[in-house]
């Protein structure tokens, strides 16, 4: 906490705060947890649609998928904790988006993680991507929700802080939603599930919300543990309360622990709250006040109960095996009362805790820097097209994700009709012939040459990977992981990412439901590319009978390539960095009317072609490969010009086909290539045999593991 | 012909085999592990999961649940009880299946689609395949590597390869009288082209058919 922020303590209070209520402040107006810096941008978002049910503000965004279905998702980070502590930094992650969303009354049927490190060369790296995977597989199978996708990225820049980033979706039933409020006087605030300890203290502040140097490994104890098997029970046990309708509002306890998860409730209700901090179940003896409060103790909810409900309450806690207390009561006026050892130890306005946290406005600054990196030339792409994509499906961020996505369960709950390794997951709705499709996308280099413009590209790429499983664009949830906020640079291009962002979801008339903010993310002094990770649900509705597959390319199929033509720009490509080691040019811009062309042209042809496949990292002769490789048969492809095969101007993607069954709009399409036969061949390269694109692509994580 | 399916805190996998095996025209009951009475049933399910957070040791503790009695009587009866992996595991504790399980020879969790082999029908699970059947239904588990020291069990179903360094390629393995089976592979997760595989029908079936009136 700043001078200046202790002084508006002072000035709320009109006395000096307690120690109790400055743990509360510091924690509740940390940057984790009160957007101070990004506040003022965030009201940009677009965030209005007739489909929304929630929008940003409560635990998850919640939307209508009609018939009395909804939808609620959140995405959320654990950059920090995962560097300090992997395994448990990504475990709680997991833990603590899926109560996101089970707090609004849904059931969490689907993960995603998006997950960008160093170089796998350096053994530190591969020690950090190795824990990260085994903690969210860890968690997330034993609690029983299924990881259906995500993306990896690595880069240097991330050496020193890997981002960690998780998606949740769950559905339900439009009489189940629930709200974060403490209800009305007379209603009790029930905390359950795992005891309080001293883990985590001050994660939100201590870690999230500063920079990395040589001594953040000591941090280590501000990092929570996670326990899967006490949230598994703590899912079964708050949705039957919710089938029950015994609760007013539910909030979760994850980051400021208590002090949130009392002073939230009551300030969006506009009342008061009594809390007696002995009543709380601890697993520690001698927890002073401020620990209590600030403790991240994992898997704990809290419950706002009718006073004569209490009891059923707490007997569905005990059938369930969770361990529950009453640790308060609400109470007209609005102030957060807490009570230690018989005394009073904080009197605040519970809404000032989150709702007067200060809002900056930031200095932004244009890097100086920007103009050179595009007016470098990039590179031309010489030698063979073969031996590129060769290198290409080497690279571990374009090769197969098995090593990482056969660590997590992707099938449980018999819905993941299309899973990790696609370019959308499909999930169905039982009982309903709807269909959710979310593709989680983020592209550092990109936003890097061009915060505005790849933001924007990020939304067009993801609308268009729902759209290949059948979707229309439905809502938009956003992880903006950045640098230090107090560096003008850092801000201008924060800024810059929320406008593009925004101006793509308005084209495609999507709202923006939720999101997180990381900054921050730098180490000595070096700061990340700008790294927004969008994640976008979209509804098929009906969904495709038989939706397509990479896998379903046959012998004699055609390759069609649809959207705008490539222009052979390669600044901020894969081609870029696996070949040539640059980052320079500036990227093509989108193309708003095309790219909403080809979302809806390919969300029809979803329902009639066998393949369809976005071409995105490592361009058109990627995308063909990857075809080859799931279908396990060669192609023959005309395209002789480097720059065009591996160019990833946006908008575009291949349907493959049996010639003459479905008509392709003219100017936005054309034949590329052919199914054939045992080897790619690229225009007059050498051809390439599928079993060395199988090994090639399927080794690029394993043999670097192995090293 | 009632078939229950146990749920112990922790368990996963529950509903998915409760909707595979209505699926079928099987008729289901999820039981809580601290049922004492299973007399109205024909046979019992244990699902996959995690019961009671198998932080000791997969299924140890979640043999001594009270509903086990029960479990091991029907057992003891000759009525049909199918553990389907983290079931599996339990059922090696209690003692009703010979081995134990113990992690993936490369010490990792491996979701994916694996292919069996059936290499012996005479069982509850297997009754209504063939022998050499080919079978591909998805594996999911990180402790799938069974071993049997005293080389007493009868494995039912084998892996075409080795996912996981299991013994003899043990997927499935049932007791003497063929009415105790443990499988690591999910027959579940097989009961939808749309999924993947229609494979686990024929196992679900041979479970369904193995039913007789109590």
């Amino acid at each position: 906490m700043t001078d200046e922020e202790h002084e508006s303590v002072l000035g709320l209070l009109g006395r000096d705060p307690r120690p109790a209520e400055l743990a509360m402040y510091s924690v509740m107006w940390s940057e984790h947890c009160s957007y101070k810096s990004s506040r003022a941008h965030l009201r940009r978002f677009p965030t209005e649609a007739p489909w929304v049910v929630v929008g940003p503000g409560e635990n998850a965004g919640v939307v209508d998928l009609g018939d009395g279905w909804l939808a609620a998702l959140r995405i959320e980070s654990h950059n920090h904790p995962s560097f300090v502590e992997p395994y448990q930094g990504a475990a709680t992650g997991v833990g603590g988006i899926l109560r996101d969303v089970f707090t609004m009354g849904a059931r969490p049927i689907a993960l995603w993680d998006q997950i960008r490190f160093g170089p796998l060369e350096d053994p530190k790296n591969r020690y950090l991507f190795n824990g990260v995977v085994s903690g969210i597989a860890g968690y997330g199978n034993a609690v029983g929700v299924p990881t259906v996708g995500g993306e990896i990225e690595f880069d240097p820049c991330y050496s020193g802080n890997p981002l960690v980033n998780v998606m949740c979706l769950g559905i339900l039933r439009r009489e189940q939603l629930v709200l974060g409020t403490a209800g009305s006087p007379g209603t009790v605030a029930v905390l359950l599930g795992r005891a309080t300890g001293r883990d985590g203290i001050g994660g939100a502040s201590v870690l999230a919300s500063a920079s990395f140097d040589d001594e953040s490994q000591e941090k280590r104890p501000s990092v929570q543990v996670g326990d899967p098997f006490e949230e598994k029970k703590l899912i079964e046990a708050c949705l039957e309360l919710y089938d029950r309708g015994l609760v007013a509002g539910v909030q979760d306890l994850g980051a400021a622990g208590l002090s949130c998860a009392t002073s939230e409730p009551a300030g969006r209700a506009g009342v008061g709250l009594d809390v007696d901090l002995d009543s709380v179940h601890v697993r520690e003896t001698g927890m002073t006040a401020p620990e209590l409060l600030m403790s991240e103790s994992q898997e704990r909810m809290m419950a706002f109960v009718p006073t004569d409900l209490v009891d059923e309450v707490l007997a569905i806690a005990t059938k369930w095996e969770i361990d529950s207390a009453v640790v308060g009561t609400v109470r007209v006026g609005g102030t957060l009362t807490v009570r230690h050892q018989g005394e009073i130890v904080a009197e605040v306005p519970a809404a000032s805790l989150a709702d007067d946290a200060p809002i900056y406005d930031r200095p932004m600054r244009r890097p100086d820097w920007l103009d050179g990196l595009w007016a470098t030339p990039v590179r031309i792409l010489e030698g063979d097209a073969a031996d590129i994509l060769l290198r290409l499906l080497d690279d571990p961020a374009l090769g197969s994700t098995a090593w990482v996505h056969e660590q997590y369960d992707h099938m449980l709950f018999l819905n993941t009709v299309v899973g990790p390794g696609s370019d959308g997951a499909l999930i169905r709705v039982r009982g309903t012939d709807k269909g959710l499709a979310v593709s989680t996308d983020g592209n550092g280099r990109l936003c890097q040459l061009d915060p505005r413009d790849g933001s924007s590209r990020l939304v067009y790429e993801a609308a268009l990977n729902v759209a290949v499983t059948g979707a229309r664009p439905l809502a938009v949830v956003d992880n903006l992981n950045f640098g230090n906020p107090e560096k003008p640079e850092v801000m201008w291009q924060f800024k810059e990412s929320v406008e593009g962002i925004s101006a793509a979801c308005e084209m495609l008339g999507i709202p923006v439901v939720g999101g997180n903010v990381s900054f921050y993310n730098e180490t000595d002094g070096i700061d990340i590319h700008p790294t927004p990770v969008v994640g976008l649900l979209g509804l098929a509705d009906p969904m495709p009978g038989t939706p397509p597959r990479l896998s379903r390319a046959e012998e004699g199929m055609e390759i069609w390539e649809i959207g705008p033509e490539a222009n052979g720009n390669l600044s901020g490509t894969a081609a870029q960095r696996v070949i040539h080691d640059e980052l320079t040019g500036r990227p093509t811009p989108p193309d708003p009317d095309a790219a909403e062309k080809v979302v809806a042209l390919a969300a029809d042809l979803a329902h009639r072609v066998p393949v369809l496949h976005d071409i995105s990292d490592g361009g058109l002769a990627v995308a063909i490969a990857e075809v080859c490789i799931a279908s396990q048969i060669g192609a023959n492809v005309a395209e002789t010009d480097n720059g065009r095969l591996f160019s990833e101007d946006p908008h575009r993607l291949i349907a493959v086909l049996e010639p003459h069954t479905v008509e392709l709009p003219e100017g936005l399409s054309r034949k590329v290539g052919t199914i054939r036969g045992d080897s790619l061949v690229l225009g007059s390269s050498d051809p390439i045999d599928v079993r060395r694109l199988i090994e090639t692509f399927e080794g690029a994580i394993p043999r670097r593991m192995a090293g | 012909m009632r078939t229950a399916v146990v749920v112990f805190p922790g368990t996963n996998c529950e509903q998915d085999v409760a909707h595979a095996l209505s699926s079928l025209g099987g008729e289901v009951e999820l039981v809580w592990h601290r049922e004492t009475d299973l007399s109205g049933f024909d046979g019992v399910v244990l699902p996959g999961g995690f019961a009671h957070g198998d932080y000791l040791r997969t299924g140890a503790i979640a043999r001594f649940s009270p509903v086990m009695a029960e479990v091991e009587r029907m057992a003891a009866q000759g009525l049909p009880v199918l553990g389907i992996c983290n079931g599996f595991q339990v059922l090696c504790e209690a003692g009703l299946l010979p081995g134990a399980l113990i992690a993936n020879r490369d010490l990792a969790f491996i979701c994916r689609f694996v292919d069996l082999e059936v290499v012996d029908n005479d069982s509850i699970l297997t009754g209504s395949a063939e022998i050499g059947q080919r079978i591909r239904i998805p594996l999911n588990s990180y402790e799938g590597n069974w071993v049997d020291p005293g080389k007493t069990g009868r494995i039912v179903l084998r892996y075409l390869g080795d996912p996981n360094g299991s013994q003899h390629a043990a997927a499935g393995v049932a007791n003497d009288g063929g009415n105790v089976v443990g499988v690591m592979p999910h027959p579940e997760r097989g009961v939808d082209e749309l999924l993947g595989s229609g494979d686990g029908r024929v196992l679900l079936e041979g479970f369904l058919h193995s039913l007789v009136p109590a």
